[in-house]
Order: structure tokens, then sequence, then C-alpha cells
């Protein structure tokens, strides 16, 4: 018979040990560099290429009369048709997956339509984006007769935006302490109170997060809003009626002319989309923050 | 204000396990009952069938009687959020709300569940916070975070926060259990303090604590692991710990127990 006996007693750091130490250490390093390394050069390859054409003109005039080799012109039809498309969708996605999250966690008690909900959260998850601006372009545009909108483009990504939004919020509902459920109920609060005013605003910082992941996430995508919004040089303000531009679209169609004027608008374009993005999740953050106890305290 | 408690023949289950069976007891208006036996015995379940916060477990359920005076608190058309408006309950672990500054916390059941104008809720807020002996300490921080408090001073705030709906009787589940000797002394105080207003039950692993504060004790045991927990006798305090009459009521205070 064998039996397992520790080494006990206090000794010094045995040198295997300071040799694994300093390799995981030098591999955690490397990881990150690895990691770093593509997107601070995708971040200075926009910087430096983008400048060249980010100016006022670019902000305020669209590409209508300016031909495949002329100078000037703008984005603005495609700033103005990005925001449009990205908040539309964020109105459909985000009130119906914040009450598909808070239905799954705080109503369903695991039951068989939760867990079907669930696959089907999922399912969605996998859906290239492509599928979801053909499923717009065919049920919409096709079936239904719509024309071609920044709307319809916006209900293609609001399919892309909401099971992100679905499993933030459901994770975040999840880490909320059954705790602070109990506190409220024990003051009489009903439940449906109780969600709205203690679990909500707890879980709110990281519900936000996971919002801002699924809106960077849609502000990109190209293929749907080609399917759904089609495509334009000129302004139009009106999401509802007639085709509309975003920055992904302007960016792609602007780098496959082959000169360099289009080229450093494509590039500028891709500055001011990473630009849009990061001002939406600065916004967000401050949102968060001024609900925050943080500030309060 | 405060009013009495009758409990007839009660059980409580969690899915089809029985954790509680047949208890009766009757819980005295203006006075504070003890409730002690060993972990795991149900007190606390028994506790929370006491304001419907057993329900809230998924799977839980209970059959029997509890009364509050004249009405069957499990009757059929009985709405559960007013028994827990009206029988209040603190925690065994203190459970302040993190987005809640300390006034917000003592507001809280006010504002959820109605309107009240801000000089309304600045007298109710200072009339618990002092009620619980919290005011001095955070009369000048009420805008601070309640969870920037020591783990004593967010128990007497969520003490606070529980007296500041006006409830009938308060339930504590081992409220001093995560505290410091000090801050336990003070919220037995409080708890001595309350008793002339409220109807209190207190859950207690401390029998010198039991003996401090209360008027009557019940013991509760099991009699075996896996068994429903029982209630073995209740008396007033002091013949439970001077003369006692089952045995094993005696094999537990004096520590002979298992
Ligand atoms: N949420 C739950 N789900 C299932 N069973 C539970 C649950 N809570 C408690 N029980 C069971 O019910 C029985 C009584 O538990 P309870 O928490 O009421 O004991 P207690 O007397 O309060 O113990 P302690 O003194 O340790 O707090 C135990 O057997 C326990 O395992
Ligand atoms: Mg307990």
């Amino acid at each position: 018979m064998t039996t397992a006996t520790l080494k006990t007693g206090i000794q010094p750091i045995s040198t295997g040990r300071r040799v694994k130490d300093r390799v995981v250490q030098v591999l955690v390093y490397l990881a990150f560099l690895v990691a770093v390394v593509p997107l601070v050069s995708v971040l200075y390859l926009v910087i430096k290429n983008g400048l060249a054409r980010f100016d006022m003109e670019f902000l305020t005039h669209s590409m209508r009369n300016i031909g495949p080799n002329d100078a000037g012109g703008g984005a603005y039809h495609a700033i103005v048709g990005t925001l449009e498309q990205v908040l539309l969708a964020s109105l459909i996605a985000v009130p119906i997956g914040l009450l598909t999250a808070v239905y799954l966690v705080e109503y369903s008690r695991g039951g068989r339509l939760a867990r079907a909900i669930s696959f089907f959260v999922d399912v969605m998850t996998g859906i290239p984006s492509v599928v979801a601006g053909l499923f717009i372009l065919a049920f919409w545009i096709l079936v239904l007769g719509f024309e071609f909108s920044g709307f319809a483009g916006a209900m293609a990504l609001s399919i892309l935006m909401m099971p992100t939004v679905v499993r933030a919020t459901e994770e975040m509902l999840r880490l909320v302490p059954m705790d602070l459920r109990e506190a409220a109920f024990a003051l009489g609060v009903p439940k449906w109170r109780t969600i709205v005013k203690v679990v909500l605003p707890t879980a709110l910082t990281g519900i936000v997060t996971g919002v801002m992941l699924a809106v960077a996430r849609v502000a990109g995508e190209t293929a749907p809003v080609l399917l759904t919004v089609f495509f334009t040089d000129s302004i139009n303000t009106d999401p509802f009626h007639g085709p509309q531009m975003d920055l992904p679209l302007f960016i792609f169609s602007q780098m496959q002319l082959p000169n360099q004027t289009a080229i450093d608008r494509a590039w500028a374009g891709a500055l001011t989309l990473i630009l849009i993005v990061m001002l939406l999740n600065l916004l967000a953050r401050l949102i968060s923050w001024w609900r925050s106890p943080v500030r309060k305290g | 204000m405060a009013k009495q408690i009758e409990v007839a023949e009660l059980d409580a289950y969690y899915g089809s396990h029985k954790a509680i069976e047949g208890i009766t007891m009757t819980v005295e208006p203006r006075s504070v009952t003890a409730f002690i036996g060993p972990s795991g015995c149900g007190k606390s379940t028994f506790l929370r069938t006491l304001n419907r916060m057993h329900e809230v477990i998924p799977g839980a359920t209970v059959q029997g009687k509890v009364r509050l005076e004249d009405q069957d608190l499990y009757g059929p058309d009985v709405d559960p959020v007013s028994v827990r408006r009206t029988i209040g309950m603190v925690f065994q672990r203190p459970n302040p709300f993190p987005t809640m500054s300390i006034f917000d916390n003592v507001a809280a059941g006010l504002r959820l569940n109605g309107r009240f104008s801000k000089s309304e809720l600045n007298g109710v807020v200072e009339e618990s916070l002092k009620g619980a002996n919290l005011w001095n300490e955070v009369k000048d921080r009420l805008h601070k975070p309640g969870s920037g408090l020591s783990g004593g001073q967010q128990q007497r705030l969520c003490i606070a926060r529980a007296i500041a709906v006006r409830p009938q009787v308060l339930l504590m589940d081992e409220p001093c259990s995560a505290l410091d000797p000090i801050s336990t002394l003070a919220i037995e105080d409080l708890i001595s303090k309350l008793k002339t207003e409220y109807t209190i039950v207190i859950v207690t692993h401390n029998m010198q604590q039991a003996a401090r504060v209360s008027d009557r004790t019940a013991f509760f045991n099991l009699a075996a692991q896996g068994q429903p927990g029982k209630l073995i006798e209740m008396a007033e305090t002091s013949k439970i710990f001077t003369n006692p009459t089952e045995k094993a009521t005696e094999d537990y205070i004096t520590g002979r127990f298992g």
C-alpha cells in the first residue's frame, strides 16, 4: 500500500517553480503583444491614411455630382445613414432583447418555453449577416413590396443585434445577487417594480456595455445594408423612404475606384466610422457613470 | 400597531423535500420571540413562511395556517406583496441596494411603493435612522452609497430600511451573525427598544443573545438528517434556559448536543 504524503514545512521556492513562473510570464506577455500588434497597426494605418481627407468638406458634403475621377466630395450622406440606421436598429433590438432576457432570468423558471427561446437565441447568434439582409430583402422588399430604405436596413441590423443584447443582459441579470431581489420583496415591492427599480439599475453598466458591443458590431456591417438600404450618392435624411448610404458601403464603393482621391475618401470614411463607434461608446459610458453610485459617492 | 401571529399545523416544502412539519405556535405582540436550534432544522424556512417569502424560491410550497390577528395570511385572495409590506424582514447578510445612497436605501420601501413628497421622505428617513441607532453616524453623508458603510452599519441600515415602511411585525434572521460584539450590542439595544412598538421574531445561534433579548424562546430540532424540522418546545425564555420541559432542549442549551 502506498500513502500519499505532502512535503510539509517552510521551504524556499524551488528552481523548477521559478523557471515555470518565468516561462508563463513570458508567454503571457507574448500573447498580449500578439493581440495588440494588429490592433495598433490597424489604428495607425487608418489614422495615417484617413487624415488626408478628414476635413470639413468630407464631413459636410455628399458624393452627389462628384465623378469617379474628381477630388472633393464627402461622406455626410453616409454618416447620416449610419447614425439613423444604427439608432433605429437599437430602438428595435434593445427593448426586445431586454424584455427577452428579463423573461428568461426573472420569470421563466427554466421551463420548456425558456429553453426553446435560449436555443433560438443561440441559433440567431450564428446567423451570417448576409442572411439577415437576404431575409429582409426577400420578406420586406420582395414579398411585401416596400422600397429600399434605411428602416429596412435597420430591421436587418436589429436581427444581428438582438442575440448579443439578450445574451449580455441575461448574463448581467444573473450576476445580480438573489439577496437584493429578496430585500425588495421583503419591503413589499411587487416583482415587476423590483426588476425595474432594483435589478435593472444594478446590472445597468454591464447591459450598456453589451448594447455597445452590439452597436459596434452592426455599425460595421456592409452586406445586409447593401441588400436592404441599397446605395446612393445623395443625401437622404428620411430613413423610411428611398435608398440611403452608410459608412461601410461608402468605404466599399470608394475603394473600388482606381484613383487616389477615391482611396483617400475610403480611408477617411474608415476613420469616421471608428470615431463614431468610439464616441457612441464614450456616450454610453458617460450615461452609465451618470447613473452609478460611484458618482454620488 | 403590533399584532399577534398564530401558526397552526404548518408544513413547508422545497419541491418534494419537507423541510418543516406540523408547527403550531403563537407569537405575542410587543415582545421578542427567539428561535433557536441546530443548523438545518428549518428556522429560516419557518421564519420565511411567516411573511410569504418562502414561496419566492422556485418549487417552494407551504401547507397550514398563519394568522395575523384575524387575517389568514395564506387565504385564497390575500396579496403576498401586502403581507410582506405588513411583516418586514431583516436578513442574515446585510443587503443594502448597491445602486442607492443611504437616504435612498431607507426611503426605498416607500419610494418603490408610491409617491411621497421630499419632506415626508426626509422625516421618515431621519426617524428610521434614529430608530436604528444609525442617524448620528451617517447624518453627514446621507447621499453617499450605502455599500460604503461597515458591516454593522449596513445591517442597521437594513433595519432602518425595514422599519421605514412601518411594518407590524419584524422578522430577523440571524441579524448579528456577521457582526462584531459592539455592533451586536448596538443591535440588541435596538431590538429591546423596537419591541415596544413591534412584534419581533429573531433567529439566533447565540444562546446568550437569545437569553438577553427575548421574552419567549422556541426550540426547533430535527429527528435525523433528511427528516423535517419540528418545534420541540416554546416557553418563557427564563423557563427554557433554566428549567426546560424536554430533554433535547436541555441538551442543546447546555451544549451536550450531537
Ligand atoms: N433554497 C433551498 N432549496 C432546497 N432546500 C433548502 C433550501 N433552503 C433550505 N433548504 C433545506 O431546508 C432545511 C432547513 O433549512 P433552513 O435554512 O431553514 O435551516 P436553518 O435552521 O435556518 O439553518 P441555519 O441555522 O444553518 O441557518 C435544510 O435541510 C436545508 O437543506
Ligand atoms: Mg438559517
